[in-house]
């Protein structure tokens, strides 16, 4: 009996896998046909643009919100640890760094996901559930490339600025805390900043973890809306597996890059 | 939501985002030094480089005047080959010494240069040289203490049987 | 006359072990109205798509309006797709878009008119379903009947010569009832169009419809006008027009003996 159980165990461990396996071609295929059927998401700019404002508009409050609270807790934080050293002027370095390598793409990029993603998700779920894709298709109008095509255009676009944004927004709050608080010196705080930071190897690197989160989030996102059964319920579960699929994506995808990026200054 | 209100706030968006990219860029990353500027190379020999990395700076008197550009190892004179770019403006006799020096105690290394006296100039593809290279941290140590050992006194002992 | 859509010896199955359609023959006159009609699962949803092109055949003959389905690349399927109209069960209005710009949608994504010719046009199509007055509202401020009408405006958009209708009765109050009823029959005739309605409100549709095919279990066991479909001899149409309770399709969902859910035996 107890084989039996073990050999069951190991049966649906296998076909999970596999259906996993199956799901992630799925998605790719669909992402395919989604970026060579762009045509109208880009010709007809107008539509990309309303979903520019539905996924990037409406996220700004939260992420500048967002941005600012983590700059000044590092602030706050780096303060106490780089003082002990007597390094407390390298803190415009840590703010900065931190951010723009890795805070700015990463946690803009989870809260782009909890709120940008799972709206798209709903929508598309429920416009599904409720046969307005199937609508669309009888009236001889393509529902990918009209109504999930300008999301994703518009969910890529968006995710770059918004973590610009939050960097920037980060940068500003340590220096709110830093130097007008706690008292750091204004000249160090920007100048070993601007010593320390680099164009290419931070900022563009920064830049482009934000794109390919952006990709990854909103691929997820209207695939999963997509592809959710036709029921409440089906659309709810297929919201929240959005939200933890972008973040477990946006993590081991950050972990890829920065080992990619930031070879530790070996380049010998 | 009317049309024009939507595309309103999605250029003061796009608008915004650009503005936060370039401060980034300007104001926190160093894109204002040595990106535009003509350079031209130089090499110089090291017996050993210590800790320094590509893209160390290169100073004179304290003043960044170019940046390691490759750093490779010569396996007839098992030495070490840096070379590294200079900005055109920053003209360099050909007697200058290169030293590989550290900025603070614990901090990064970089290559201090330190101008010669001969009137003819650097120029590209030109060799430094005079160097000097990394203080070695053990190195420096057990010189310490060989040093320590040495003032004190240098009877012989009795080999013990 | 060519018939607008013709079927021969359609099946059709999801998974082979499990057929839907079986041996289906069917010929829609031009200019008729038509009734699918049977139980709920008997599989006349599943004949309506693939009348639309949504499923492809897996033996036998489906033409629509010419095409044969089975042929259909997407470029073929979207253009006999702009000759027919669908109404769907609850409508599916777009939410996100107002009356007008629901009705204006077919015509913006095919015909792309000025915007004089499209207020036209869009005004004539609510007007033929009585809803130009709510032209400005949008699906949410609707109520069933009115969304489905709108619906009905929109499938109207583009003049098609075929419109089916998927359940076009469900839940509607008296009211809204006859207003379907009445503008199913004259939409049609002002269109010159043909109309398939897939429904289970038997006395309803009997009185609406020229011509009708009854289905069960994936068949057509019983077809005629609506005076020979109430005469007729056949148990599962008798049960089905008459509305009893037990029949050929049993009231008991098969299960073991009652004895034995109610231990009885045990005792």
């Amino acid at each position: 009996m107890r084989v039996a159980d073990l050999r069951a165990r190991l049966e649906r461990l296998g076909s999970g896998v596999s259906s996993h396996v199956w799901r992630l071609g799925f998605a790719s295929r669909f992402l395919a046909y989604l970026v060579v059927h762009s045509g109208t998401a880009l010709g007809r700019f107008r539509l990309t643009i309303a979903e520019i404002y539905f996924a990037g508009v409406l996220s700004l409050i939260i992420i500048l919100v967002s941005g600012l609270f983590v700059g000044m807790v590092l602030a706050l934080q780096g303060y106490d640890t780089l003082q002990r050293f007597g390094a407390s002027e390298s803190l415009g370095v840590l703010v900065a760094l931190s951010l723009v390598r890795e805070l700015g793409p990463v946690v803009a990029g989870l809260l782009f996901a909890s709120r940008a993603g799972s709206a798209i998700t709903a929508e598309i779920g429920l416009m599904k559930a409720t046969e307005q894709l199937s609508a669309m298709e009888m009236m001889a109008v393509d529902p990918i490339a009209r109504v999930v095509a300008p999301r994703f255009w518009g969910g890529v676009i968006s995710m770059p600025l918004l973590a610009a944004l939050f960097s920037a927004m980060g940068i500003f709050g340590g220096y709110i805390v830093g130097v007008q608080l706690i008292g750091v010196d204004a000249g160090a705080f920007w100048s070993q900043m601007q010593a320390a930071v680099d164009l290419r190897n931070d900022i563009l690197n920064g830049v482009i973890k934000s794109v390919v989160f952006g990709i990854a989030v909103t691929w997820i996102a209207v695939f999963e809306g997509y592809d959710a059964p036709p029921t409440a319920e089906g659309v709810s579960r297929a919201t929240t597996r959005t939200v933890v699929t972008s973040s477990l994506a946006i993590l081991a995808l950050d972990f890829i890059l920065t080992a990619l990026m930031f070879t530790g200054g070996t380049h010998q | 939501m009317n049309r024009s209100t939507i595309d309103l706030w999605v250029g003061a968006f796009v608008v915004a985002g650009i503005a936060g990219l370039l401060f980034l860029a300007l104001k926190v990353g160093n894109l204002a030094t040595f990106s535009t500027s003509q350079m031209y190379q130089v090499q110089a020999k090291f017996a050993n480089i210590g800790g320094l990395k590509a893209r160390a700076p290169v100073k004179s008197a304290g003043v960044v005047v170019g940046r390691v550009a490759d750093i490779r190892f010569d396996n007839e004179s098992y030495e070490a080959i840096v070379t590294i770019n200079l900005g055109y403006e920053y003209q360099f006799p050909r007697d200058t010494t290169a030293k590989i020096l550290t900025s603070g105690i614990l901090g990064e290394q970089y290559v201090g240069l330190e101008a010669g006296g001969d009137g003819v100039m650097l120029k590209n593809g030109d060799r430094l040289r005079l160097t000097q290279s990394a203080v070695v941290l053990e190195n420096l140590i057990s010189q310490f203490l060989f040093n320590k050992a040495a003032e004190g006194k240098p009877e012989p002992k009795e080999p013990a049987k | 006359m060519q018939p607008i859509v013709e079927i021969r010896k359609l099946a059709f199955a999801y998974d082979p072990a499990r057929p839907v359609l079986r041996d289906i023959d069917l010929a829609i006159e031009r200019g008729s109205v038509v009734g699918i009609m049977g139980q709920s699962g008997c599989g006349k949803t599943t004949l309506l798509r693939v009348i639309m092109g949504a499923l492809r055949p897996t033996a036998g003959e489906a033409r629509v309006l010419g095409h044969d389905t089975r042929k259909l690349d997407t470029e073929g399927l979207y253009a006999m797709r702009r000759k027919m109209g669908m109404l769907f069960q609850f409508g599916a209005l777009f939410t996100d878009m107002s009356v007008y710009e629901n009705v204006a949608f077919p015509l913006r994504e095919h015909v792309k008119p000025p915007d004089e010719l499209l207020n036209d046009l869009v005004m004539m199509k609510l007007h033929a379903v009585g809803l130009r007055g709510a032209a400005y509202l949008t699906p949410t401020e609707l109520s069933g009947g009115m969304a489905r009408r709108v619906a009905l405006a929109r499938s109207i958009a583009l003049d098609p010569q075929l419109i089916l209708y998927d359940e076009p009765f469900t839940g509607l109050d008296p009211i809204s009832f006859g207003v379907i009823v009445r503008l199913i029959r004259n939409l049609n005739d002002s269109l010159g169009a043909t109309s398939i309605i897939v429904t289970h409100d038997v006395q309803e549709a009997l009185g609406v419809v020229d011509y009708v095919y009854f289905m069960a279990a994936g068949r057509v066991i019983a077809q005629g006008t609506p005076a020979e479909i109430r005469s007729s001899a056949e148990p599962f149409v008798r049960q089905f027009v008459n509305g009893s309770s037990d029949g050929p399709v049993p009231f008991h969902y098969p299960a073991p003996g009652y004895d034995a859910d109610l231990e009885l035996a045990a005792s």
